[in-house]
């Protein structure tokens, strides 16, 4: 299907960028890898006026450590992050969850700053970002700000960025190293490679011998809104790990979060899945962290 | 409603061509280009049959606009066969079978393609991830497994083979 039609531009920098965007307010949208707006342009889902492409600002993709950061641009495809040494040896969270979004072609143009901006909650990175307690540099009018992800998805597709801005960076905070046990993964149940998460867990904790000394848990495509599951980090945090308590962390889960029935399955099954997903990625993160791997 | 003019080296050779802003790149291959090896299977971004090549990475050429693509480089299927010798990938899955209808075959040589060029010598479960955004409706993927080791084998002999000519 043909997308109605719209005027295209391809600015150089971002102060172009930002200027277009003030300048046609509501009527314009950013364009980057194109892998939910385009499909949703060719179902008139959205009939944007303006389409500016960001894909020519150059510097927007990177992936590099800096002040106990893991930076990334917002402009990084996912096939970057997937082929990074840093990401694959540091953060298996981030890797596990590259590895599982769409296909390779899809990620060669996916980019990491377009799949939190679009705040999908089937999307994958909005989970593992909450679970990592990432923030989000924004450029606007006035420059830039930092939001921290606990603050950035406010509804169904919506964020707290602003129209006239962009995002331009994500921030993850290195995992702890040396005496602190870090670990993290992401888990994700599909029903065919390329699809959307009929649920999937993302965690990233630290141990202390088996004690969980702290915890942070997102869930993908189970809530209007993507969420993380603060009921069942408080029934992990400062716990000796045992099944008993990963099994009430994943009672937990499954009571807060609120999925909605779809070809993809009921309400019980994704609840239930929520809860064996949770167990399943906790025990892997335990397994990393007690392994050495952050 | 914008109209952009763009220049791109499609097959070896520059084009250039005023489109409107909303033409997908798969129709400017097939409808502007005539080049109608590259197919169209879906409406949904699934199926990889409109697979090819920009600057040297396998991309569905449905889910971007022609106008983004000023500047840069693809590669079609068409590219593939030089004077009417078949690639080797080609060439595999004529031997190894690895198309019946031959819908999703573009697509899919040119993801194996991008494949091969990052990694030469991939095991069975590289080569099915590698190709795992290409849906295949006929042949079970196995022959297209085969196909493509075919194809890492034939490259990898006739580099060796050209190293001692040289
Ligand atoms: C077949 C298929 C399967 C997929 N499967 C998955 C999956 O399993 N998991 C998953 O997570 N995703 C999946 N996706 C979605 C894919 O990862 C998208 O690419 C991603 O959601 C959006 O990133 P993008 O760069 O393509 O953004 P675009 O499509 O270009 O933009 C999406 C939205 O975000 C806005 N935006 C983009 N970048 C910025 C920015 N820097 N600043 C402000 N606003 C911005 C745009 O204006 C637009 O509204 C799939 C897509 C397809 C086509
Ligand atoms: S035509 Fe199906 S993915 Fe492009
Ligand atoms: S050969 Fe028919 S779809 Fe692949």
């Amino acid at each position: 299907m043909i997308p109605g039609s719209f005027d295209y531009h391809a600015p150089t920098t971002l102060d172009d960028a930002v200027a277009l965007l003030t300048e046609h307010g509501g009527d314009a949208k950013i364009l980057a890898g194109g892998h939910s707006l385009i499909p949703a342009m060719r179902f008139r889902l959205a009939v944007p006026d303006v389409l500016i492409d960001i894909n020519r600002i150059p510097d927007l993709e990177y992936i590099r450590e800096e002040d106990g950061h893991l930076v990334i641009g917002g402009l990084t495809r996912e096939s970057a992050l997937e082929e990074s040494s840093l990401v694959q040896e540091k953060y298996p969270l981030l890797a596990d969850t590259a590895k599982v979004i769409a296909d390779p072609l899809v990620r060669n143009l996916a980019t990491v700053g377009g799949n939190l901006a679009h705040a999908d909650p089937a999307n994958d990175h909005p989970a593992t970002m909450l679970a990592y307690g990432a923030s989000v540099v924004a450029h606007g009018p006035n420059g830039a700000r930092t939001i921290a992800i606990d603050d950035f998805f406010v509804d169904l597709f919506a964020t707290a960025l602003e129209r006239s801005e962009i995002l331009t960076e994500i921030r993850i905070p290195t995992p702890p190293t040396g005496s602190a046990n870090a670990g993290g993964a992401y888990l994700k149940m599909e029903r065919k490679v390329g699809d959307y998460a009929v649920s999937a867990v993302a965690v990233q904790l630290v141990m202390d011998g088996d004690t969980v000394v702290s915890a942070r848990l997102g869930l993908t495509n189970v809530n209007p809104v993507p969420m993380r599951a603060i009921a069942a980090e408080a029934e992990l945090i400062g716990k000796e790990l045992n099944d008993e308590v990963l099994e009430a962390v994943g009672r937990a889960a499954a009571a807060e979060c609120d999925p909605s029935a779809d070809l993809r399955g009921s309400v019980e099954y994704k609840r239930d899945l929520t809860r064996v997903l949770t167990k399943r990625v906790i025990r892997k993160a335990v397994e990393r962290a007690k392994g050495g791997d952050s | 409603m914008s109209r952009h003019t763009v220049n791109v080296t499609v097959n070896g050779e520059v084009v250039s061509e005023e489109v409107e802003a909303r033409m997908l790149l798969v129709h400017f291959i097939r409808e502007v280009l005539d080049l109608t090896g590259t197919h169209i299977g879906c409406d949904t971004s699934n199926c990889g049959a409109c697979t090819v090549l920009l600057n040297g990475r396998a991309v569905k050429s449905c889910t971007i606009f022609a106008a983004q693509v000023d500047g840069g480089t693809i590669e079609t299927i068409e590219a593939l066969a030089v004077d009417g010798k078949l690639h080797p990938l080609q060439e595999g899955f004529w031997e190894k079978h690895g198309l019946q209808c031959g819908y999703c075959t573009p697509g899919m040589i040119m993801s194996a393609k991008h494949l091969l060029d990052k990694n030469p010598n991939p095991t069975e479960e590289e080569i099915r991830w590698g190709i795992s955004g290409n849906l295949c409706r006929c042949t079970g993927y196995n022959k297209i497994v085969e196909a493509i080791q075919y194809a890492a084998e034939k490259i990898e002999q006739g580099d060796s083979a050209e190293e001692v000519s040289a």
